[in-house]
Formats: C-alpha cells, sequence, structure tokens
C-alpha cells in the first residue's frame, strides 16, 4: 500500500517535471502568438492596447516582409533539392565505390556538422569575397547546400547499412542498366532515409540566422528580416507571420502523421 | 589476362563512381576545405588604412588574442557554453527519460511536441523571452499584479539571462540523443538489476547511465560548441554585458571591419572544436550520431 502510493507520487511529479519542461519550451511561442494581435502601432510594440486580428490583413501589404519569406522559401527549396540530389549520390556512390582521398572527403562531412555556424559562416564569406562572387541569392544557395548535404548523407547512410547489394546485382544479372537499377531499385529502398535527410535539410534552411547573416549581401531571408527589427521592436505583423507558419507546419506534420493523435505505433 | 579484366572493371566502375561521389567533393572541397584554409591564410594578413585585407604577414592578430579583454571573455565564453551545457543534461535527461519510457499511447505525440517550437524562427523565440522578461514584461507584471515585488525586476542583460536563452535554443540538440539512448535501453537489464536485488538508485549508476552516456556525451558537443557561437542570444537577451567568442568575431567581419583579426579569432573556435570532438571521439563517442 505504501509503495504503491509512493510510486504514484513519483508519477506525479514526473508529470509536473514535464509539463514544466513544456510550458518552458512554448513559452515564447505564446508571446509570439499574443503579440501578433496586439492593436499596438507604436514600437516598440510591448504594450498592450486591445486585441484585434487586423496584422494577419495587414501583413499583406509589407511587401518587404514577404519577399523575405519568398526568399526564404526558394532558398529552402532550392538548397534542399540541391542537397537532397547531391546527398543521396554522395552517400551511395561512397557506400559502394572505394577512391583515393575517400577518408578526407568523410573527415570534411563532419565540419559542417560539429563547427560553430560562425565559423563556416565567415570562411565562405571570405572566400566569396575573394573570388568575387556577389554575395545574394547564389551565395545564400551555395551557403545553404553546404552545410545541409551532410545532414542528407549521414540520413541516406543510417539506410544503407542494412541495405542487400545482392538486389541490385540480380537487377543488373536481368539486363536492367545502372541507371535503371538506381531509380527503380536502390531509390526505393532507401526514400525514407531521403525524404528524412530532405525534411531535415529544410528546417535547416528556413531557420537559419548566422551562415545567412554574412553571405547575404542584399537579399534578405525571413530570419534576417526579424533580426533587422528586433532593433526597433518587432512588429505584430511579423509575429502574425510567424504564428501563421507555425500553423501551417504543425497542419502539414498533422495531416502527414495522422496516427499522431491516435494511438502509439507499434 | 587477370589484369586487363581488373582494368576494365576500374574503366567499367570510374565513370558511375565519378558521377556520384564528383558533387558531394567538389562540394566539400570549393566550400568547406579551401574556405577554412582561406581563413588561416587570412589571419596571418594586414589591414590598410581603408580596412582592406591585404597579404603582408604578420603575427599581429595571433598576438591580439592574448589580451586581457579578450581572455577574459573566452572564459566567459566558456563558463556560458559550460553552464548551458550542464542545464541541458539536468532538464534534458529526466525529461527524456519520463518521455522515452512513458507507457503512454500518446508518446509519439510527445516528441513532436519538443520538436514543434523549433520550426518558428530561433530569433523571434529569443526575442519572445526578451518580451517576456523586459521590465514591462509579463513576468513583471505578473509579480507587481501578485505583489510579491513593487518595483519592476530587472531580469534582462545579465549572464543567466544568456545562458537561459542558450539552453532554451539547445536542449532539443541534447534531448533528441538522449531520447534516442534511452529508448534503445534493454528493459530486461533494469529487471534483471532489480531482480538481482540492485536498489533503484545503483540500478541507474551502475546499469541505466553507462548504457545512455553515448547519448549525453553526443549531446554535449552538439550543446557546447555552438554556445561558443550564438552571438545573436547574448545580443538579444545579453545586450553587450555576456558576450560569447561568437560576437568578437562578428564584430570584426562587421561593424569593427577588421578581417584578418576575426579570421584569427575563429581559428580559436576551429582549435577548440578540434579538441572537443578528439576527446569524444577518445571517450568512445560515435560521429555518426552527432549528425541526427
Amino acid at each position: 500500500m505504501k509503495r504503491k502510493t509512493k510510486a504514484k507520487l513519483q508519477k506525479r511529479l514526473g508529470i509536473v517535471f514535464c509539463s514544466l519542461v513544456y510550458m518552458f519550451l512554448f513559452l515564447p511561442i505564446s508571446v509570439i502568438v499574443v503579440n501578433s494581435m496586439n492593436a499596438t502601432t507604436s514600437k516598440p510594440y510591448l504594450s498592450w492596447k486591445g486585441f484585434t486580428l487586423d496584422w494577419y490583413v495587414k501583413l499583406f501589404d509589407n511587401s518587404s516582409l514577404l519577399s523575405s519569406f519568398g526568399n526564404t522559401m526558394i532558398i529552402a527549396l532550392v538548397s534542399t533539392l540541391l542537397a537532397t540530389i547531391i546527398g543521396t549520390l554522395g552517400a551511395v556512390g561512397m557506400y559502394k565505390y572505394k577512391f583515393r582521398g575517400k577518408s578526407i572527403i568523410d573527415g570534411l562531412l563532419y565540419i559542417p556538422v560539429v563547427i560553430p555556424e560562425i565559423v563556416l559562416g565567415i570562411s565562405l564569406l571570405t572566400i566569396f569575397s575573394k573570388v568575387s562572387i556577389p554575395r545574394g541569392m547564389l551565395t545564400l544557395i551555395l551557403a545553404h547546400v553546404t552545410f545541409c548535404v551532410p545532414f542528407v548523407i549521414f540520413n541516406v547512410r543510417a539506410r544503407l547499412d542494412g541495405y542487400d547489394n545482392s538486389i541490385e546485382e540480380a537487377s543488373m544479372d536481368l539486363g536492367a542498366n545502372r541507371v535503371t537499377t538506381f531509380f527503380e531499385i536502390t531509390l526505393p529502398v532507401l526514400a525514407p532515409g531521403i525524404a528524412g535527410g530532405a525534411l531535415l535539410a529544410f528546417t535547416l534552411s528556413i531557420d537559419d540566422v548566422i551562415i545567412s547573416y554574412f553571405v547575404n549581401g542584399q537579399t534578405k531571408t525571413y530570419p534576417l528580416k526579424v533580426m533587422e527589427s528586433i532593433k526597433s521592436g518587432v512588429a505584430p505583423d511579423v509575429n502574425a507571420l510567424s504564428t501563421l507558419i507555425l500553423l501551417a507546419t504543425v497542419i502539414l506534420v498533422v495531416l502527414t502523421q495522422s496516427d499522431l493523435l491516435k494511438r502509439r505505433e507499434k | 589476362m587477370k589484369s586487363a579484366h581488373a582494368k576494365h572493371e576500374w574503366k567499367s566502375n570510374t565513370l558511375p563512381a565519378m558521377v556520384m561521389v564528383g558533387p558531394v567533393t567538389l562540394c566539400m572541397i570549393l566550400l568547406v576545405a579551401i574556405p577554412l584554409i582561406y581563413v588561416g591564410v587570412m589571419s596571418f594578413c594586414s589591414i590598410d588604412q581603408y580596412y582592406n585585407v591585404v597579404f603582408k604577414f604578420t603575427t599581429q592578430n595571433h598576438l591580439r588574442l592574448f589580451s586581457t579583454d579578450y581572455l577574459k571573455i573566452y572564459g566567459q565564453s566558456l563558463a556560458i557554453a559550460f553552464l548551458t551545457t550542464l542545464f541541458c543534461i539536468l532538464i534534458g535527461y529526466p525529461f527524456s527519460y519520463l518521455i522515452a519510457r512513458t507507457k503512454s499511447k500518446r508518446k509519439k505525440l510527445l516528441y513532436m511536441l519538443v520538436i514543434i517550437p523549433f520550426w518558428t524562427n530561433s530569433l523571434i523565440r529569443i526575442y519572445g523571452w526578451r518580451t517576456f522578461l523586459g521590465t514591462n514584461g509579463w513576468l513583471n507584471t505578473a509579480l507587481q499584479f501578485l505583489h510579491l515585488t513593487s518595483e519592476p525586476i530587472d531580469f534582462l542583460f545579465k549572464q543567466g539571462t544568456t545562458v537561459l536563452g542558450m539552453v532554451y535554443c539547445l536542449i532539443p540538440f541534447m534531448i533528441l540523443p538522449l531520447y534516442t539512448s534511452i529508448e534503445k535501453l534493454d528493459t530486461n537489464l533494469l529487471e534483471a538489476s532489480s531482480d538481482l536485488g540492485a536498489k533503484k538508485i545503483s540500478t541507474f549508476l551502475e546499469v541505466v547511465l553507462p548504457l545512455t552516456a553515448g547519448g549525453i556525451f553526443s549531446g554535449s558537443i552538439m550543446v557546447f560548441i555552438p554556445c561558443l557561437g550564438y552571438f545573436f542570444v547574448s545580443d538579444i537577451l545579453g545586450g553587450g554585458n555576456s558576450d560569447v567568442i561568437g560576437n568578437l568575431i562578428e564584430r570584426q567581419f562587421q561593424s569593427g571591419n577588421n578581417w584578418p583579426l576575426g579570421a584569427a579569432l575563429s581559428i580559436i573556435l576551429i582549435l577548440i572544436t578540434l579538441l572537443l570532438v578528439k576527446l569524444y571521439q577518445k571517450m568512445g563517442g560515435d560521429m555518426e550520431s552527432l549528425g541526427m
């Protein structure tokens, strides 16, 4: 009996602790959502002037905000696509073939993962300025591809660990060429790893602040726009856009993983 | 005959190997290796009176790294990173343990709820903390409403606030590897341990902790290192009172406009990273688990 109450108490303590951690994680989000409905129009937009949903309409008149969001989406989509192609080919190629310098490439892949982003950012900035590539959309995409490729490779590699080479041989024995075999046999097997890597790449790209900060030139991404606005106070329309983005991602996840709200996966 | 066959095989494999590995090789060499080497080279360069980088050899930048002002900030930055890592473990471990071992049907949802906040831009969330903690913020309003304080308390722009922001930004990088390593734990081992008469504490210390140490190590690497560079957190929450090494570098590439000095400062971060990764590998850490 005594033991039971103790176990119960422990369980309750656990629930309280986890709830506190979730509160910690979601607290700034609630600040963003509440501030997106603040009727204030004067900087730094901190005092509460009553409830309004106007900002959700007005944000569509803020062309610089919208274009920064557009830039972020373009950069994220293009660099995710490129990083996924480069990473998938690279992971499979490095798994199948031995070549000189392989271990060097392998070692280089870890650098973008572990090194502080600021170091990657300034190193790209210095090299872009050395070879006089004008900073803008192109340099942003190159930089994002650079830090996304390793994450795609590691995800695909995790799938390759249990990969059975003989199914490829069977395909080639049956007369399929390399290209057909790659698209019809290899890719479908690796698909979950590729998808996971691409999703991670996309997430990293849309939220990147530090590396973009150094290589952007005049092309503002959404995080850089936020950074700029922080100096004078983040306006409610920026909060409104953030709320919409969050809402969209949550809906997307609920739709794609509909079992999420039902029951635990077996 | 044999060598001809080998030659044929080599030839037939060269093209596909190049197509597959070529792009990633180019990407890593041109955009990672060469830029980093160039940073090393630049740290030995000088600047002219217009702040342009000139290729005139100097060790001046490296000598400046040892000025007392800078040494103080390295110490501060390491202390902030250490405290951040410690808090991430202290909060992240029990939390990951509880959600990884829950029997609740909503386990997957509980896991997703950790990730969802991180789909909102990190700057705006850090700014959310500033709004919450400011003198006119929610926290002070609540405290005054409850008559717990008559004057607003200044929570902002202290080292502790920066640590709070860092913990907030980086804790998922601790929780996710811990969750993975705890979920992999074999329940039979825990039962065996308690069947053999071990107390909960000793089961934890002698079975659970050693088996999940890998998660703690990789989480610590993924928290400690970025913490040294996250200049925007100390900018927004620290207000110049809690600079990290990243702030020093950022200043030299922006307002300070002394790129060679900034490059020399980056070398410090590169060295710390190398040192910690070597240590991590020595302790049996798996490099692959850093990428997730």
